[in-house]
């Protein structure tokens, strides 16, 4: 079942991660339990996850990130939002970011 | 531009301590050596490394010992190395996991498994090895919580007199356990005391050791998968080694052991290798100090005649460390380890009874047929 997600919300990463830059590669690593897939802890993100997750900041909703990445990326505003209530969902499901 | 990464794993011997007193250990010194933990590094050092560690893109601490759960900050130091986006591999013998920390490891999991020794399948031939009364126990009550906590851990052990009519029944017991996908793994070729601190007990652990065709006999219990997998490791490294000391990793990232030195291998204790990390940092270790062990030569005539010219340097654990802990030099050949080796190479077929692999000239040739799986006749081995 897809967890929801709205662009009017507001997220955060969760306390129960820490985001690493190791050589370049962006990945999420839990600290607790039930973060997650049991059999995949460490997540990591591309360029563009990468800039959503810096975006998080506990103030700005979905659709201010979104305006702020369609001047970083390329696509059209609908392609962008798409994409993040996406990679959002997917995020959310697994714990590593909370709803404010 | 990013940064190289220094490190990927960071060792860290918390203590030098341990519960157990075991007949072979090359470690251990008594649980309440009040000396030996007044030296101990402080928890506020241990983090500051850490700290390092991850800026050094370190992805994975070992803490190992001693006994690392002996350290009274056991458990602020686990949590804290988490907390920085690290995995945590412990070395541990099980006895001092209680209900609390099962139940820590199970919020907090360490996102490596944990690597549990286990001496003995029963109470006396544990207790054999470990000189402790109560240890199988204990033993047994830590593993029954990482168990019942669904902590994922894998057992390994070491073969010895008091143990070594049990490895099937304890390969059996072992395998039963979730997280195991392979065999576990023996240590048997035991390492004399690496702080060379104790004579009495060299001459002890001298004794224990099994015979290089006993080794091989165990070694080759799977003989396909042994074969196999040697073929493998002796057409990609197999090679006499000249006069460089250092042809493995050490010193490209290494072990802060229990008094601040961080060293570039976790077997070698030479304080001429050492790195102070109380006045410097990891960084300045392996940028600056690391390299200029790595470009040691062997000066040891005899090291020059034999390892720097035997094709088998890489069957063999002859290294620095086993020469600093034999010998208190880092190129003088060991005996038991070049013995060894050569009873795998007989094995093996790379080298014929009585010869000396440094005298053998056409051993690149030895290796191709190998490889291709021509062994020759008067090996007197079959595959």
């Amino acid at each position: 079942m897809k967890t929801r997600i709205s662009l009017k919300n507001v997220y955060k990463p969760s306390e129960d991660v820490v985001a690493r830059d190791i050589h370049g590669e962006f990945i999420i690593i839990p600290i607790t339990s039930g973060i997650g897939d049991s059999d995949e802890a460490i997540f990591s993100l591309n360029e563009f996850g990468k800039a959503i997750w810096g975006e998080l900041d506990g103030k700005k909703n979905l659709k201010e990130i979104a305006n702020l990445l369609t001047l970083k990326f390329e696509g059209s505003d609908k392609e962008i939002e798409t994409d993040i209530i996406g990679l959002g969902e997917e995020l959310l499901k697994k714990k590593i970011i909370v709803k404010l | 531009m990013k940064k190289e990464p220094y490190i990927t794993r960071l060792d860290i011997e918390l203590t030098e301590r341990c519960n157990n007193n075991c007949i072979h250990c090359y470690i251990n010194l008594p649980d309440d050596d009040l000396c030996a933990k007044k030296k101990e590094l402080s928890t506020d050092k241990i983090k500051e490394i850490l700290k390092e560690a991850v800026s050094l893109d370190c992805m994975t601490i070992r803490f190992t010992g001693g006994e690392p759960l002996l350290r009274e900050d056991f458990e602020e130091l686990y949590v804290f190395t988490r907390k920085q986006g690290l995995k945590v591999l412990i070395f541990t013998n099980a006895t001092l996991i209680n209900k609390r920390l099962a139940e820590l490891f199970s919020r907090i999991p360490p996102l490596e498994k944990i690597e549990v020794t286990v001496y003995g399948i029963n109470k006396n031939s544990y207790e054999a090895v470990t000189g402790k009364k109560g240890s199988f126990k204990a033993a047994e009550k830590g593993i029954k919580l990482l168990l019942k906590n669904k902590i994922p851990f894998v057992v390994k052990s070491a073969v010895l007199p008091p143990n070594k009519n049990e490895t099937d029944k304890f390969e059996k017991w072992a395998m039963a356990i979730p997280d195991m996908d392979r065999l576990p793994s023996k240590s048997m070729f035991f390492d004399l005391r690496c702080r060379r601190d104790n004579e009495i007990k060299n001459r002890f652990i001298k004794k224990l050791r099994i015979t290089p065709e006993e080794g091989i006999g165990i070694l080759t219990r799977e003989k396909d998968k042994y074969i196999k997998e040697m073929k493998e490791f002796c057409s990609k490294f197999t090679r006499p080694p000249g006069d460089d000391l250092f042809s493995c990793g050490a010193g490209f990232s290494g072990c802060a052991d229990a008094y601040g030195y961080f060293l570039p291998c976790i077997m070698l204790k030479c304080p001429d290798t050492a790195y102070d990390l109380k006045n410097g940092t990891l960084e300045d270790a392996i940028v600056n100090f690391f390299p200029k062990i790595r470009a040691m030569r062997a000066k040891n005539k005899d090291y020059l005649k034999r390892c720097a010219k035997c094709f088998l340097k890489s069957l063999c654990e002859q290294c620095p460390a086993k020469s600093w802990m034999e010998h208190g030099t880092l190129d003088t050949p060991v005996e038991y380890f070049c013995e060894i080796a050569h009873a795998q190479a007989k094995f093996l077929g790379l080298v014929k009874p009585h010869e000396k692999a440094w005298e053998v000239t056409d051993w690149k040739e030895r290796l191709r047929n190998f490889s291709r799986n021509v062994i020759p006749a008067e090996a007197g081995i079959q595959t």
